[in-house]
């Protein structure tokens, strides 16, 4: 069970592109706005990036992932932004249903006004690279291993062979070599390095940790427990040049083989991909071919800095809050004016509440029974006093009016209907 | 003293496990030895997971027969045993003139071997029931018996029943040779010590050759295993209806291309022959023959929409038919032969073998009688393997009531085919327990997905450690030497020891 039927804006993921559109959402005026996140803690990947050098564009400072983070968590949660953690959504709609499971909400079914796609990215596996070999333990991507030393406290393996230089390879063969393994060498099919340069100085060069370009897997040996690798040299069709083969002991061979926009639930609703990135087709509001759905960072093509996947998330955010106000416009019901004591009809019979922000709205009524006396022409909301208007007298022939203005609106707004009633002064 | 019973089961595959359940019916004492961590871990684990109509063995050959057989018997035994299946029906497709020639001769088979329902349809209609049909496409065979399980469940389902009605399974157990009294075998010897009985069923399935040598039996009888490559591709992508055989060469039936119950597409296997039994890897040279295979009967094949590559093993045999006038060389083995007493051997048994498991364990029954043996019906045998929730599989309000009841169906662990934390502890807890990762993974299909486990394997293994309570680093993929980490991280070490 949720606490609310309708949330404004749903995000799913609660990474930087995530906490960076609930916080845009909330700026650009939508009220209720949820992250759903599936681990136990919001932050997404930044939590295991325990290594500095975010923030720097967007922020102007060097912060680690977890740094990087609680700033957005933070402020989030300063502006009202709710967080459900060790949540999954299941499912949703074109119609912005969604269905979600959690230990500790239980099953939740409830309805978005808008949604921000924000599951960012998982890495590509051994299969995706066609590594041939046994199928042992000890063959896992990077970011896996990255998982296991920064959050788990556990070391997956004492000496390494990383495959591909994209940055969470480079940035785990340091790590690796600062807990005590041994990490034999680096090898990249391409002939130059996939991820950043900065990572390369710092993560290899200044550990001696060699990088082989144009090397490639050719073969995983041992049946349980990763025992090497054959490593082979590659021409420009990537093909095996004969005469390269070397046997790499190890126990253990990492995969920073490249990095995939994560969207089953995007499939799953049908919004339209795009094949060459692998994401969502999206327009400059990062809206998807489905209206109110919006999505956002890596689930929508793999950035190569945090600071620009924060900005993403700020651009679809907003344009998620205009979509949800949109929403709540059309959802907003008129209010109907019921004719009370000594009042025979009342036109307009209801009133539509959105004409009220800035137009005064003109009541006209026929009263049944004469009143010689002075009176007042009284609108009520339940208890409240709306408005009051003195007249001298009533009479049936003679159409009385009354004017509701833009003051009244916050009490019009609270009621589901209006009473006009002839009392005594 | 050893542990005494009536009857002991080398081996823990689709065969054994299938005897153990079918005999379990009976007042025996029976134990099923598994040198592995797990039961189902060779080639019932790694195979095409096709229940086969059984056009495509030799007509005469045991093969044959035990398939044809064994067919009919899967809607009782999946509805029992509460294993997926689905009789989808198979089609062998011709491409061009020359193996439309030959669909004639499969039909003929089919007939000789009382395969039902057979037909043979167009070009036209074959591309209209299979939209991602090859345009060459020349015709087809049409067999409505065919059908698609989940193999790992067979397996595992087949072992629980057993279990239920007695049958103990030990894992982790190494056949090392017979105890013999002259001619009659009296036990086994084991890693884990001796086991007295007075018949042993050979169901060791690649190694039955070495088996069945230590009891002197068919000295001149040879498993040569040949290996099979696979990929899975992501349901996602590419959708394919039924099983697409080609038209069956040489060697095997040749390259096919299938869906999984999930809705995976699976194509393989080539055949190579190798010595090495233990052996599964997959290799480059085997990939690109299996891939181009494939792509004959489906062109739009696209490899960037590979998600796994497995390979497994037949244990292929070299046993002459034994019905007179049929001239063909690797069929089945099941017999109880002369040379010793209490032997049940069971050897050869590669593809339909999978089809084939619960004949050929009415089969053994037979024998057995016939061997004397008298078996008596126990009162309270249980045929139904009760069914565990799949979470995924249920419809929202039914998955709510299930998350209400247990709130641990409420935590995925495993994203990519939603498998929750409940489900993971009752494999871990169930009466044949899942210990390792790939045992989990075999009886839930958590990590088969398209990030292949990346996600959920820290998760896994904490939960399997909180259960079994063990230290995390014990922790292991498919058994021992199989573990996943080696040590806790310095930073670690000292928040465990302060």
């Amino acid at each position: 069970m949720t606490p609310k039927e309708k949330y404004d804006v749903v995000i799913i993921g609660s990474g930087p592109a995530g906490l960076a559109a609930a916080i845009s959402a909330k700026k650009a005026g939508a009220e209720d706005v949820v992250i759903i996140e599936r681990d136990v803690e919001p932050g997404g990947i930044l939590l295991q990036c325990i290594h500095n050098g975010f923030g720097l564009e967007l922020l102007k400072t060097d912060l680690t992932g977890p740094g990087y983070a609680q700033t957005f968590i933070d402020e989030a949660r300063s502006l009202g932004v709710e967080i459900w953690t060790d949540t999954m959504v299941l499912d949703m709609t074109t119609q912005r249903r969604v269905y979600a499971t959690s230990k500790i909400r239980g099953f939740l079914d409830f309805q978005a006004r808008a949604i921000v796609l924000a599951m960012g990215c998982r890495e590509r596996t051994r299969a995706q690279v066609r590594l041939a070999g046994s199928r042992p333990a000890g063959v896992y991507t990077a970011g896996t291993a990255q998982r296991w030393v920064n959050v788990e406290g556990y070391l997956p393996g004492k000496r390494v062979v990383i495959l591909g230089s994209g940055d969470i390879g480079m940035i785990m063969a340091r790590r690796l070599t600062l807990e005590g393994a041994k990490v034999e060498r680096v090898l990249e099919v391409m002939p130059y390095l996939t991820g950043l340069t900065r990572n390369y100085v710092q993560c290899l060069l200044d550990y001696d940790i060699p990088l082989q370009l144009r090397h490639t897997v050719r073969n995983i040996i041992g049946k349980n427990r990763v025992e090497a690798v054959e490593s082979v040299m590659v021409d420009e069709n990537w093909n095996p040049i004969a005469g390269t083969s070397e046997i790499i002991p190890c126990d253990t061979l990492l995969l920073s083989v490249g990095l995939i926009p994560e969207n089953e639930l995007s499939r799953k609703i049908g919004v339209r991909m795009d094949p060459i990135v692998g994401g969502p087709y999206v327009d400059d509001n990062f809206e998807t071919t489905i209206p109110g759905i919006f999505a956002a960072g890596n689930v929508v093509h793999v950035y190569d800095l945090v600071d620009w996947v924060t900005e993403a998330g700020y651009l679809a955010g907003k344009s998620a809050a205009r979509f949800a106000m949109m929403e709540r416009r059309k959802e907003i019901r008129h209010i109907p004016l019921v004719p009370g004591n000594n009042v025979r009809y009342v036109v307009p019979q209801e009133i539509d509440k959105q004409n009220l922000e800035g137009n005064e709205i003109r009541l006209q009524l026929r009263v049944k029974q004469p009143v010689d006396s002075p009176v007042y022409i009284e609108v009520r909301n339940r208890d409240n006093l709306v408005k009051r208007k003195a007249e001298p007298y009533v009479r049936p022939g003679e159409i009385v009016t009354a004017v509701i203005t833009p003051k009244e609106y916050d009490e019009v707004n609270r009621s589901d209907f209006l009473q006009i009633a002839v009392v005594a002064r | 003293m050893p542990e005494i019973y009536d009857v002991v089961i080398i081996g823990g595959g689709v065969i054994g496990c299938m005897i153990a359940r079918y005999l379990s019916r009976y007042q025996l004492s029976i134990l099923l030895i598994e040198k592995e961590a797990d039961i189902g871990m060779g080639a019932s684990s790694a195979n095409s997971a096709i229940v086969h109509a059984g056009y495509d063995p030799v007509p005469g050959s045991l093969k044959a027969k035990m398939n044809v057989a064994a067919n009919s018997m899967w809607d009782t035994l999946a509805g029992e045993l509460n294993f997926p299946f689905e009789r989808r029906g198979d089609y062998v497709v011709a491409v061009g003139s020359y193996e439309l020639s030959k669909l004639a001769l499969l039909m003929d088979q089919g007939r000789q071997n009382g395969v039902p329902g057979m037909h043979l349809i167009t070009a036209e209609e074959m591309r209209k029931r299979e939209p991602n049909i090859t345009p060459d496409v020349s015709g087809a065979v049409w067999a409505p018996t065919g059908g698609i399980c989940d193999p790992f469940a067979v397996t595992i389902a087949a072992a629980e029943n057993a279990v239920q009605n007695g049958v103990r399974v030990l894992l982790n157990t190494t056949f090392e040779d017979f105890l013999m009294e002259g001619k009659r075998i009296v036990g086994i010897n084991t890693n884990r010590g001796m086991y007295a009985c007075r018949w042993v069923v050979n169901a060791a399935g690649i190694y039955s050759d070495v088996v069945m040598h230590k009891a002197g039996v068919r000295p001149e009888f040879k498993i040569s295993p040949r290996k099979g490559d696979y990929y899975v591709l992501d349901r996602e992508e590419i959708v394919i209806n039924n099983v697409l055989f080609p038209v069956p060469g040489t060697a095997g039936k040749g390259i096919l291309v299938t869906t999984t119950l999930h809705g995976n597409t699976i194509v393989g296997p080539n055949s190579r022959s190798q010595d090495n039994p233990e052996d599964n890897s997959v290799t480059p040279g085997c990939l690109d023959e299996v891939w181009s295979g494939a792509k004959k009967l489906v062109p739009s094949l696209n490899l960037r929409h590979v998600i796994a590559l497995f390979a497994g093993l037949r244990s292929t045999g070299n046993a002459p038919c034994e019905a007179p006038g049929v001239d063909y060389v690797g069929d089945f083995v099941i017999e109880i032969p002369d040379q010793v007493r209490g032997l049940v051997n069971l050897s050869g048994i590669e593809s339909p073998g999978l089809t084939s498991a619960p004949a050929i364990a009415l089969r053994v029954i037979d024998l057995l009688i016939d061997a004397g043996e008298h078996l008596r019906e126990k009162r309270d045998w249980n045929p139904i393997r009760p069914p565990r929730p799949r979470f995924r599989d249920l419809p929202h309000h039914e998955k709510a009531r299930l998350v209400n009841e247990d709130s641990r169906y409420g935590r995925v662990i495993c994203r990519c085919e939603m498998i929750t934390e409940a489900e993971i502890l009752a494999e871990i807890r169930a009466p044949i327990p899942a210990t390792t990762y790939d045992a989990i993974k075999r009886r839930t299909w958590l990590g088969t997905g398209r990030c292949l486990g990346g996600f959920d394997m820290p998760r896994v293994v904490e939960l399997i450690a909180q259960e079994l309570r063990i230290p995390q680093i014990e922790v292991t993929k498919r058994g021992p030497g199989s573990e996943f980490l080696v040590r806790p991280t310095k930073l670690a070490e000292e928040h465990y020891d302060s």
